[in-house]
Formats: structure tokens, sequence, C-alpha cells
């Protein structure tokens, strides 16, 4: 659905992205992550068509986005990053606008235009100017006329800004409940957004792609050595002992729990070592009440924080 | 083309839904009401004294003592009003960042330019259009010269046209509406004005600064006279300027 070739865009000297390829298969929903900075809304503006790449090509929807704009742009929805919607329209009669923009006739745009109303939750304020909206109706209505022609793709910049978090999870049920009949691309820097709804993430940094893999990929990635928290009832020093002394722990750090008498330690294994099961056994066998054991895995915080830092 | 009636439609319904359209139009009924008044009591006073002089009452006339000067004046608060029609058309997309979005449906540049054109000309065609009532007293009063009325009227809706598109052309560059409103206004008054300086240039030079006047294009007009010269001339600049905004268009998308 989306192939992107050696895309580059220059600003004179500067070049904000460079050389990026990947492709994206219909009904994906792909996250776009990097820094702010990083080429993610010009990447965003070359395939919407507002940006002509200054090397490379891409292709949205079978359609090369410089030689066949129209033809793209009438099979795409964009929620730019600040939602510019036209302040003193009603949402009815800027939803009517986009769609006589989006050449859709009338029937079908009155049907149109009933379902992404009732999909966005914006009823309620149907007939309000958009400028006396809230931010999160405003984003809302953003999203509407993204929406609004159906499109084969969709391109989010940054969807939930603004939210309150009830508004957070139904807008991503809606995005989530697109997954399967429209591509998806979002771009956001809300990392738990990202595990949560993208099966693949692509990560943009100087303008370079610098990761492409599912997240679940990336978190396990690399060679980062496993790490267990746990907590129990003992003695520091016993509960040093035990531990330390298995095969597969390389370091422990013990510290005081939460209630007297109970200790926290992490324990840091070698690596490709999961040393869980022979923990517990270990305090079990000195008689250390083992209260919680949990592997603590990299969360894509941590992945991403590790990536754009190693880069620079 | 349906979607230039829809961006036409939209600005034209921002016009009258602000009080922009209003302000326009108000402002440059009551400024040509009273210039109407003073000309017309102006040419009433020398008539009566014509009277006793028959030759002065012979060179009189409604047209060259009320239409020409009326006309004349008109282009002078056109010159202020226009601008403040035009400034927002480009530049408010740009400053809020709607351009962005808008360039991204399938629309053509030339859907959005024209569609704004035409809406700031619709709303100028409503602005002379209520001074006509100004006419009306002339043949309810006197009998003035159909045609000098009429061509009088299209030179004033063809200058004004060629304002607009220059005030969509300065819109396009900036996202601040007032250096799109001053940038218009400064280059439509250095065109009213550039035949000023004809006397103290080379000739050949003279000669094309005296084709680049737009009062000059206008003068035909408010005599009755109907040139193809000044025609070709106000199609050519408002054209011109179209053209202009559409290349800004382009490379705004090369640069920002």
């Amino acid at each position: 659905m989306i192939e992107v070739t050696g895309l580059t865009k220059r600003y004179g000297a500067r070049t904000a992205v460079s050389d990026v390829s990947f492709s994206i298969g219909t009904g994906e929903i792909v996250g776009f992550l990097g820094p702010n900075g990083a080429g993610k809304t010009t990447t965003l503006r070359m395939l919407t068509g507002f940006l002509p790449p200054s090397a490379g090509s891409a292709r949205v929807a079978g359609f090369d986005v410089e030689s066949q704009s129209m033809a793209v742009r009438s099979r795409i929805g964009y929620l730019p990053e600040t939602v510019p919607i036209y302040r003193d329209l009603t949402v009815a009669a800027y939803l009517d606008f986009v769609g006589r923009l989006k050449r859709m006739a009338r029937a079908r745009r009155q049907e149109r235009i009933a379902a992404v109303v009732d999909a966005c939750g914006i009823a309620d304020v149907y007939l309000r100017r958009i400028g006396t909206l809230s931010r999160g109706y405003r984003q809302r209505v953003g999203i509407a006329q993204a929406l609004l022609d159906d499109p084969d793709v969709l391109f989010l910049d940054e969807p939930t800004v603004g939210l309150d978090p009830r508004q957070i999870v139904e807008i991503r049920d809606l995005i989530r409940g697109l997954a399967g009949r429209r591509t998806v691309v979002l771009s956001t820097h809300i990392l738990p957004e990202v595990s949560l709804l993208c099966r693949r993430v692509l990560i943009i940094h100087h303008g370079r792609l610098i990761a492409d893999a599912p997240p679940d990929d990336l978190r396990t990635h690399g060679h980062e050595a496993m790490r267990v928290d746990l907590e129990a009832r003992g003695d520091a020093e016993a509960v040093r002992a035990a531990v330390s002394a298995l095969a597969g722990v390389a370091s422990v750090e013990v510290s005081a729990g939460a209630a007297a008498g109970v200790v926290r330690a992490r324990v840091t294994a070698h690596t490709g070592e999961d040393p869980r099961e022979a923990i517990a056994s270990a305090l079990a066998a000195r008689a250390i009440g083992l209260r919680s054991l949990t592997a603590a895995s990299l969360t894509l915080e941590d992945v991403f924080v590790e990536l754009v830092t190693k880069e620079t | 083309m349906g979607r230039m009636v829809a961006l036409f439609r939209r600005e034209l319904a921002y016009y009258f839904q602000s009080a922009v359209a209003y302000a326009a139009i108000a402002v440059f009924v009551l400024l040509s009401g009273y210039f109407f008044y003073n000309l017309l009591g102006y040419f009433n006073l020398t008539s009566i004294q014509a009277m006793q002089n028959p030759m002065q009452a012979r060179s009189l006339s409604l047209t060259t003592s009320v239409l020409q000067p009326l006309f004349g004046n008109m282009s002078a608060v056109l010159l202020l009003l226009l601008p403040l029609l035009t400034m927002r058309l480009f530049a408010e997309e740009r400053r809020s960042g709607s351009a962005e979005l808008l360039f991204t449906y399938p629309v053509s540049d030339w859907d959005v330019i024209l569609g704004k054109f035409f809406a700031a000309s619709a709303v100028y065609a409503v602005m002379l259009a209520m001074t006509l009532p100004c006419v009306a007293l002339l043949y309810h009063f006197s009998t003035p010269e159909t045609g000098a009325v009429a061509s009088g009227y299209l030179g004033l809706l063809l200058m004004g046209l060629t304002f607009i598109a220059m005030g969509v052309f300065f819109s396009s560059l900036s996202d601040s509406q007032l250096v799109a409103g001053a940038a218009t206004f400064g280059c439509g008054l250095l065109l009213l004005i550039v035949g000023w300086i004809t006397p103290f240039v080379a000739p050949g030079v003279g000669a094309v600064l005296n084709e680049l006047s737009i009062v000059r294009h206008l003068d035909g007009f408010s005599r009755g006279v109907i040139d193809t010269n000044d025609l070709v001339f106000y199609a050519n600049i408002t054209f011109f300027f179209l053209f202009l905004c559409a290349r800004v268009l382009d490379s705004a998308r090369w640069r920002s």
C-alpha cells in the first residue's frame, strides 16, 4: 500500500529526511516514532503529496506521490499535527465542505458524514462552530475529516494529543477498529500507544530510518541481560547471599522493602540466562519467604532512548 | 470545477458571516454617496450660474462633471478597501496551518486561487451594485449618457479585479495579514500614480510607465469609450498576478 524508496528531502543545505526506504502492506497499523525534528512530519507531508521529495520516490495506494498527486490525495486521509480547521464554520458545514473538496457526490457525502459523526462521537456538537469546541472535540473533528472519504490509507500525526484519558481510550479504540480494512500510519510521541496499537514500528532519527520491527521484537532485541525484581521477607544479607550464590546471576542489589522485615532486590542475570526458578527455590530452601518475583522487561521507552542515543 | 465552487462558497460565506463584507460595503457606499452628493451639488451650482452664460452651459455635461470624477474618487476608495478584503485569503491559511490540509485534498492550486479570487470579486460586485441607487437618482432627475454609465462601471469592475488579483498574490506571500494588506495597498497605489513620473524620464520609459498606469486605463471607460487596449491591460494584469500566486504556492512547497 505504501512503497518508499530512497526518500530524501533537503531544505537548502539541511537534509530533513535522508534516504528513507520502507514498505507497508494493506491493513497494517504502523507506528512512526522519532524525537522532535527527526523528520516524521516532513515524511508524512511527502507521503500526503503536500511536499515534493528532493530525491527518491514514494507510492501510496499504487500511485506516485509526485507525478500522480491527485490520485494519491483522493485515496488518503490526513490528520496534521496541529489540527487546523476553520474556526468560523460549524462542524456540519466543515464536513460538507471537506466532502465537496474530496469530490464526493451528495448522497455519499451525506451518508459518510453521518457515519464519521457517529464513529468519532461528535453528534452532540454537530451544529456548533468549531472555534467554540474544546480541544478534544476539535481533534475528533480532525479525525472525522480524515476518515470522511473512507480512505485506503490514513496518516495520523499525534492523534491523541490534548485529549483526556477517556477520549484517548475512545480514539485508540476507533483507530484499532480501522485495522485490517485500512492502512494506518500513526506518528506519535506516546510510546505505550505504539505498543497498544501497532504491530510494527518505524523509528526515524536525524532524518534516517534506524529501526523497522514489531514492538515486541524491539523490546527483546539486542543483548540486554534479564533483570528480575523480587520482594522477600527476611534478612537483607541472607537474601543477598542466597541469590548471588546462583550460577546464572551476575549481580544483586538489595534495598529496604515497604514493610519492616521485608527487602527488595534487583537481580541482573548473565546474558541468556533466566534465573527466576532457581531464585525461587534457593530462597525457599533457606526459609526466606518470597513475596513477589517479576522479570523487569524493557519498555519501548528504554529501547527508543537506547536506539536514539546510540545513533548520536 | 466543483472544488472551485466549494472553495468559492466557503470564502463567500466567511465574508458574509464575519463583519468583513458588511464593513467594506457600508464604508464604500457611504463614501461614494458623499462624493456623489458633493459632485452633484457642485454641478447644480454651476448649472444655475450657466443660465446667464450660454457658452459655459454648452460645455457642461453630467458625464464629465459628475460621473468621471465620481469613478475617479471611487477608485481611490477601492484602493484602500479591496486590500482589506483580500489580505486574509492565503495569509490566514498559512498562519493557521490549514493550508497543509487543504493541499492534501484532491484540489488543484488553481481551484483554490480562483475560488478565493471569485469570492472576493463577488463581494466587490455587491459593493459596486450598492452604489447604483445614485445612478438611478440621476436618471430620475436628468438624462445621463447610459453608455458612459455602463462603461464607467465596467471599467471600475475591471480595475477592482486587478486590485483583487494583486491582493490574492500578496496574501500568498506572507502569513501576516497586515503585511499582505500593506503590500497590496502599496503596489496598487504605485500603479495608480506611476504615470506622474512620465515627464521626468526618457520618453521610451515614460511611454511604458504611462501604459502601466491604472487610472489612465480607467479614463477611457469613464468617458464612455471601451478600448480593447484597456480591456487587454486589465485582463493581463489580473492574470499576471494570479499566475504569480500560482508560482508562489508551487515554490512555497519546494522551500518550506
